[in-house]
């Protein structure tokens, strides 16, 4: 008799595992957060998905899509034509690759993943969903898959020109960044020819610190630069927010790339090159409503107006600095000088 | 390359970031000493340094007024330490995974506030930077020691203070009672829990001084998980430095100079992978623990990690 208890309750807990691993099975998505309202009725909107791997103010590649984002969603008559849904802070590739599933299975046309680590995911998932727009960035491959765009930046062009001014403010100019990978070896690829181009006696120093999100690493490292009297210093990514706050707090002239890092160091930032992501889901956004979803590599630059370098006012930078930056610009626009990839 | 590393300026600036660094590690690891040594092991120090250092930017973004800040921290602070008691003193939870869940609230927690505040990484007010009059006129000395933020003086100030509660007054023996034997403490009418809930608050207050130390005094931002394992680390230095004060400065100040050390290998270009020189004061401290070995045991708190019930 007991045993026979023991076995129905032990069966009954089973039951019940197992029910709730059902339920919670298809809740790890994060937190999704829908910044929009879809329409009742009448036309379809357009729908897109945003898996980011931080929170859209992050100074870095969350921002630059959510800010993009939001740019054409006015500009394509706003939340009930275009529809927008998040999730923020996917920074477990597991949790992201779940977003993506998720949003790609609920219906929306397009699915921008944008970090670099979610490129084995996407691979992984885009087959399954063939009516589904998968967006990668910031890498240039699309796995040969014909529902994969990817979209990528020429970062060493605005790096570039915040080298030439660097290198003309002062000798001694630093790099701290996370990886040296993609975007950001751009940037520090083009900054190091800038500063080249315009004063050949400057040095870049680079320091790497692994963490795209540990600013206050970051913030040590910008200081160990410091006392090998670095007089600029420049970051990317997140955790350059960490480096921005030495640079204001002491006094040293900043650039940043990829977001415009003045909110942070007011009165220290020169000026930063910001990556319009938008000029790049625009021509997706299109190229999807005609019946494309995928296949080509997206490059931003300026160009395309996928880069802007976004000076300043509350740093007094000298004209002559200015008229050098603004040469500059010209100059790779137009081809005249040719920088990395 | 190497031999930049020779250069007195660079050595200087390693030794003062040294310095620097330990700040936070100090703060915390003091205030979990005194909890370890009544008997109490609080995994939940990373959590709390988290709560609290939003909570001081908040305050300092808010009002500009960084003692306001520092106060709110230490609020903060012991009320997390407070709440850590309840858990385990007062109903005897189980203080490893207490800790670790105080630590999942805090992160998670102050990850949602900040996010909802909406102020994002904007310059703020901080705990000024005090050079000590003629002392920071010496040289070197004075660069490394004597040109510091307030907090960080503060911080190096808890340690002499701690040793001198814990070995020169009365509730200082009373807490190393209680955590060695409480049961006799108990017999004498010395309240053991009490006792620890003292303690385990003040840990937490001084967890809340840490985050402080990192958000409006030594990086001036916050962000998410900002803490990077501090927390963990200062739990571990209690246990490097044999619940000692003294000897737990040592640990921090070891700790935080490998790892000045290694960013300014990194700075000068030296060939080492980033990722090997992220790892040397972690691979650091545990070779001198295990060096240290049998003799950091045994002057564990015989009652660390057990609750305390009367007759049991």
């Amino acid at each position: 008799m007991k045993q026979t208890r023991r076995v129905v309750r032990l069966m009954a807990l089973l039951l019940a595992m197992a029910l709730v691993a059902a339920a919670c099975g298809d809740d790890d998505s994060g937190d999704t957060d829908t910044t929009a309202t879809t329409a009742a009725a009448t036309a379809e909107p357009f729908r897109v998905a945003l898996v980011l791997p931080s929170t859209s103010g992050d100074f870095g590649i969350s921002q630059g899509v959510v800010t993009g984002m939001e740019r054409i969603q006015t500009e394509r008559g706003g939340p009930a034509s275009f529809e927008i849904a998040s999730s923020e802070n996917m920074f477990v590739v597991d949790d992201a690759a779940a977003a993506i599933r998720d949003f790609a299975s609920r219906g929306f046309d397009v699915v921008i993943a944008a970090s670099s680590a979610y490129g084995s995911s996407i691979e992984e998932i885009a087959p399954d969903f063939p009516d589904v727009s998968f967006v990668w960035g910031t890498n240039p491959e699309t796995f040969g898959l014909p529902n994969v765009y990817a979209f990528s930046v020429r970062s060493a062009q605005g790096g570039y020109v915040g080298g030439v001014m660097a290198a003309l403010l002062s000798d001694n100019i630093g790099f701290v960044g996370p990886i040296d990978v993609g975007s950001i070896a751009g940037s520090l690829d083009g900054f190091q020819a800038g500063a080249a181009a315009s004063n050949p006696g400057a040095t870049v120093l680079d320091n790497f610190t692994n963490s795209f999100s540990d600013a206050a690493l970051a913030a040590e490292a910008a200081r160990a630069m410091l006392t090998s009297n670095v007089e600029v210093l420049t970051s990317q990514t997140e955790m350059g927010t960490g480096v921005a706050t030495v640079a204001e707090e002491e006094g040293v002239a900043f650039f940043g790339n990829d977001a415009d890092f003045s909110p942070v160091a007011p009165t220290q930032t020169y000026a930063s090159q910001v990556f319009l992501y938008e000029v790049a889901f625009r021509q997706i956004f299109d190229q999807v409503g005609q019946g494309t979803l995928g296949g080509e590599v997206i490059w931003l630059d300026f160009a395309n107006d996928g880069i802007e370098i976004a000076f300043n006012d509350g740093y007094d930078l000298p004209a002559d600095v200015k008229a050098a930056g603004e040469q500059a610009i010209a100059d790779v626009t137009s081809g005249a000088v040719q920088v990395g990839g | 390359m190497w031999s930049d590393l020779l250069e007195p300026s660079v050595i200087i600036a390693i030794l003062a970031a040294g310095i620097r660094l330990a700040t936070p590690y100090l703060f915390a690891a003091i205030g979990e000493t005194l909890g370890q040594l009544s008997g109490v092991l609080n995994l939940g120090v990373e959590g709390i340094m988290l709560m609290a250092a939003f909570a001081a930017y908040w305050t300092v973004f808010q009002t500009g007024n960084v003692i306001f800040g520092l106060l709110m921290a230490m609020a903060v602070g012991g009320m997390f330490g407070a709440l850590m008691a309840l858990a385990c003193v007062t109903y005897k939870a189980q203080q490893g995974i207490a800790g670790i869940a105080i630590y999942l609230i805090g992160l998670g927690l102050s990850d949602l506030l900040f996010t909802k505040s909406g102020i994002g990484t904007r310059p703020i007010n901080s705990v000024p930077h005090l050079n000590i009059p003629w002392l920071s006129d010496l040289p070197a000395v004075g660069e490394i020691f004597f040109e510091q933020s307030i907090l960080t003086y503060v911080a190096f100030a808890t340690v002499p203070l701690a040793w001198f509660v814990i070995n020169k007054t009365t509730i200082g023996l009373s807490i190393q009672a209680v955590g060695e034997n409480p049961e006799a403490t108990d017999s004498v009418g010395l309240g053991v829990n009490r006792l620890r809930f003292i303690t385990v608050t003040v840990g937490g207050v001084m967890a809340g001084l840490a985050g402080a130390s990192l958000s409006i005094a030594l990086i001036n931002i916050f962000q998410r998980n900002m803490t990077a394992g501090i927390g963990f680390i200062a739990v571990a230095l209690v246990y490097f430095g044999g619940w000692r004060p003294v000897a737990v400065l040592f640990g921090a100040l070891l700790f935080s100079t490998i790892n000045a050390l290694q960013l300014q290998i990194q700075t000068l270009g030296i060939n080492i992978p980033s990722n090997f020189a992220g790892m040397l004061p972690y691979v650091m401290t545990i070779v001198v623990l295990a060096a240290a070995g049998r003799g950091v045991l045994s002057k564990e708190p015989a009652a660390l990690t057990k609750p305390y019930v009367r007759g049991a």
